[in-house]
């Protein structure tokens, strides 16, 4: 019943903020479209590890990885189909066959969480590297051009699916990634309500006591990874087809922070909070960037720290402890029941 | 023939550069059981520290021995004071903090030095093999790397000091029943593994570009090292890094550096897979 009741709040809530996004055109200009366009595709990454460290428990430190992935994957694919429609399945599919690739050796290796934190850091740090290193003709995908360094410009943007004529416009394909974040998240909810939500649920509260109950650890864990690996590809075309343009930026060890800070501001164990502190965080770091006397790794790295140290369960969760705590005072009677039926 | 002795010199000063980037982070792993992420960060301000010192007037080998290890010493202790104490029994968090304090550390620095390349020139000169150029800095590394290794080995064996430090390593609550305060334990070996990384950082700082962000190129290897390696600070570090610097170079030789990274790192997922405590964790459990 409980879970009902989030379950329509949430589809009221998205269906509120979908026509907040559908109709942002008619009063919000154009340029601040694009800046919030950019922030729905990083909404649409910061879901991925939300997904994965706060449901699945998987410590993924190197999230950027699929993120880069799944846009080259879009680029290169887009600039050789000259359609956006596979391009996107291709920036979906390539995350996900590394997702899996790595995650079997790390999940079905029984690492701790420290290594899997640490080797996923190093994967992005190494594809970092990599594709920096691709300058030059001899690295080129079809007609596509890696670019090493430069990155890969012009990569062409969302087009109306079978029409690769119609290019679609800013608005347009705001709409679109803004509509995407809403049905990633819907389809969040709706997975970790079902039965394999409640396990990989199970398999981060105690491992070896769902393993007891029959469930793989193992295989369970590595599809969530998959997921995540999805989400974030997916969010990699979204990031392309605001910009255009591709770099190996999108790797660096910078962009992997902001991500774990968004989820760790934002609240473990939600999903609205990542979103949250995604939106937040990058407001924080335009503002930031309109000035040159604090660098913007200093402010991220202190409230990092700040929030490890003072509110390590994150905005999100906070909030809902404080309301939690506020509801119960006011009706002592609600609090006393649901306390039982906790206990037992 | 020249090649090979060239292939063989590029294997040593492999080994022995993974042994001094990865020494103070293996050491902090395996008495706390966590990654420092701010390591690559402590390495540029050991370099940071040598090359300001230079250019103030001090000898080289001074600042490079002496003063990036010590600075970067005390940076350690500071930070074990002012954060990660509070995060002891929180792994996972302690390393977030850390990942925070690099960002602090790099963002710091960009703001006081600004984000150009400075550096010293390196203090030794070159040696001949048939036609090809080689430095001599590249065996001192090597010679660094074993005089680090001894020093830990003889301090970890023969020392009281050693012996507490294994006794906390071993089990921190048995220890702490015996009178040994492991928070004081933890403090110093976060100082002494921060004080390793401002010697590499140091040793670095002739031979790399010192920029803020130059950590970033250090510590996949590093990491990987370390994680292949296992809790084992002294054979652990040891058999991984002269497996990791071995396949790394002659990977690099037959391909390209960045391959060679690339290569090193399959190396390593595969070993992770069959041994996933790492090579200490199988063959030198409970050792040094």
């Amino acid at each position: 019943m409980h879970q009902l009741n989030g379950m329509t709040g949430a589809l009221i809530g998205s269906a509120i903020v979908a026509i907040a996004i559908l109709t942002a055109p008619l009063y919000v200009d154009l340029f601040q479209i694009m800046q919030l366009t950019v922030f729905a595709a990083m909404a649409v990454l910061a879901l991925s590890l939300g997904f994965i460290w706060g449901y699945g428990g998987i410590l993924c430190f190197g999230q950027t990885s699929f993120f880069g992935l799944g846009a080259y994957a879009y680029a290169v694919a887009a600039i050789n189909f000259g359609d956006s429609t596979p391009a996107i399945a291709l920036a979906i599919l390539i995350p996900v066959i590394f997702a899996a690739l790595l995650g079997y050796f790390m999940i079905y290796g029984g690492i701790s969480d420290v290594y899997l934190g640490v080797i996923t850091l190093t994967v992005s740090l190494i594809l970092f590297n990599l594709v920096n290193s691709t300058a030059g003709d001899f690295y080129k995908i079809g007609d596509a051009r890696l670019g090493g360094f430069n990155g890969i410009p012009g990569v062409p943007t969302f087009n109306l699916p079978g029409n690769s004529g119609y290019i679609l416009s800013p608005e347009q394909a705001w709409m679109v990634t803004g509509i995407a974040l809403i049905l990633v998240y819907l389809g969040l909810r709706v997975l970790i309500a079902s039965s394999f939500g409640r396990i990989i649920i199970a398999i981060r509260e105690n491992e070896t006591r769902a393993a007891l109950l029959g469930y793989d650890p193992r295989i369970y864990k590595l599809i969530t990874f998959m997921i995540g690996g999805a989400i974030a590809g997916f969010a990699g075309a979204l990031y392309v087809n605001w910009g255009a343009f591709v770099s190996p930026t999108i790797f660096a060890l910078g962009l992997s922070a902001q991500i774990i800070i968004w989820v760790i501001i934002g609240g473990r164990g939600t999903l609205i909070g990542p979103v949250i502190g995604c939106l937040l965080l990058q407001w924080l770091v335009t503002e930031i960037g309109a000035q040159q006397a604090l660098d913007a790794n200093f402010i991220l790295g202190a409230i990092l720290i700040v929030f490890v140290l003072l509110v390590p369960k994150g905005i999100a969760p906070t909030l809902r402890d404080l309301v939690m705590a506020r509801l119960a005072r006011d009706k002592p009677m609600t609090a006393d029941t649901t306390t039982v039926k906790v206990k037992t | 023939m020249d090649i090979a002795i060239i292939v063989g010199l590029d294997v040593v000063s492999g080994i022995a550069s993974l042994v001094l980037i990865s020494a103070g982070l293996a050491v902090i792993f395996g008495m706390m059981k966590i990654i420092n992420l701010a390591h690559g960060e402590f390495l540029m301000l050991g370099a940071y520290a040598t090359v300001l010192s230079v250019s103030a007037g001090v000898n080289i080998w001074i600042a490079m021995l002496v003063i990036a290890p010590v600075f970067v010493g005390l940076v350690g202790v500071i930070v074990e004071r002012c954060l990660i104490r509070f995060l002891y029994g929180r792994l996972v968090d302690s390393m977030l903090a850390t990942w925070g304090l690099s960002l602090v550390i790099v963002g710091g620095t960009t703001m006081i030095f600004g984000n150009t390349i400075v550096g010293v020139s390196s203090p030794l000169g070159g040696f001949q093999v048939g036609a090809y150029q080689s430095s001599l800095y590249t065996p001192f590394l090597a010679l660094m790397a074993l005089l680090l290794m001894t020093a830990v080995f003889v301090v970890m064996r023969y020392t009281r000091a050693g012996l507490i430090a294994r006794a906390v390593m071993q089990n921190p609550d048995m220890a702490a029943t015996l009178g040994v305060n492991p928070a004081r334990v933890y403090m110093a070996t976060f100082g002494i593994g921060a004080a390793m990384s401002g010697l590499a950082g140091g040793l670095l700082a002739p031979i790399a570009g010192v920029v803020p962000t130059m950590g970033a190129a250090f510590i996949a290897k590093a990491f990987i090292t370390v994680v292949g390696g296992g809790t084992s600070i002294l054979w652990g570090l040891i058999s991984a890094s002269g497996l990791f610097g071995f396949i790394n170079q002659i990977a690099a030789f037959l391909t390209t550096p960045v391959f060679g990274e690339v290569i090193l790192f399959i190396a390593a997922v595969i070993l992770i897979r069959m041994l996933p405590t790492g090579i200490s964790g199988r063959f030198f459990k409970g050792r040094l």
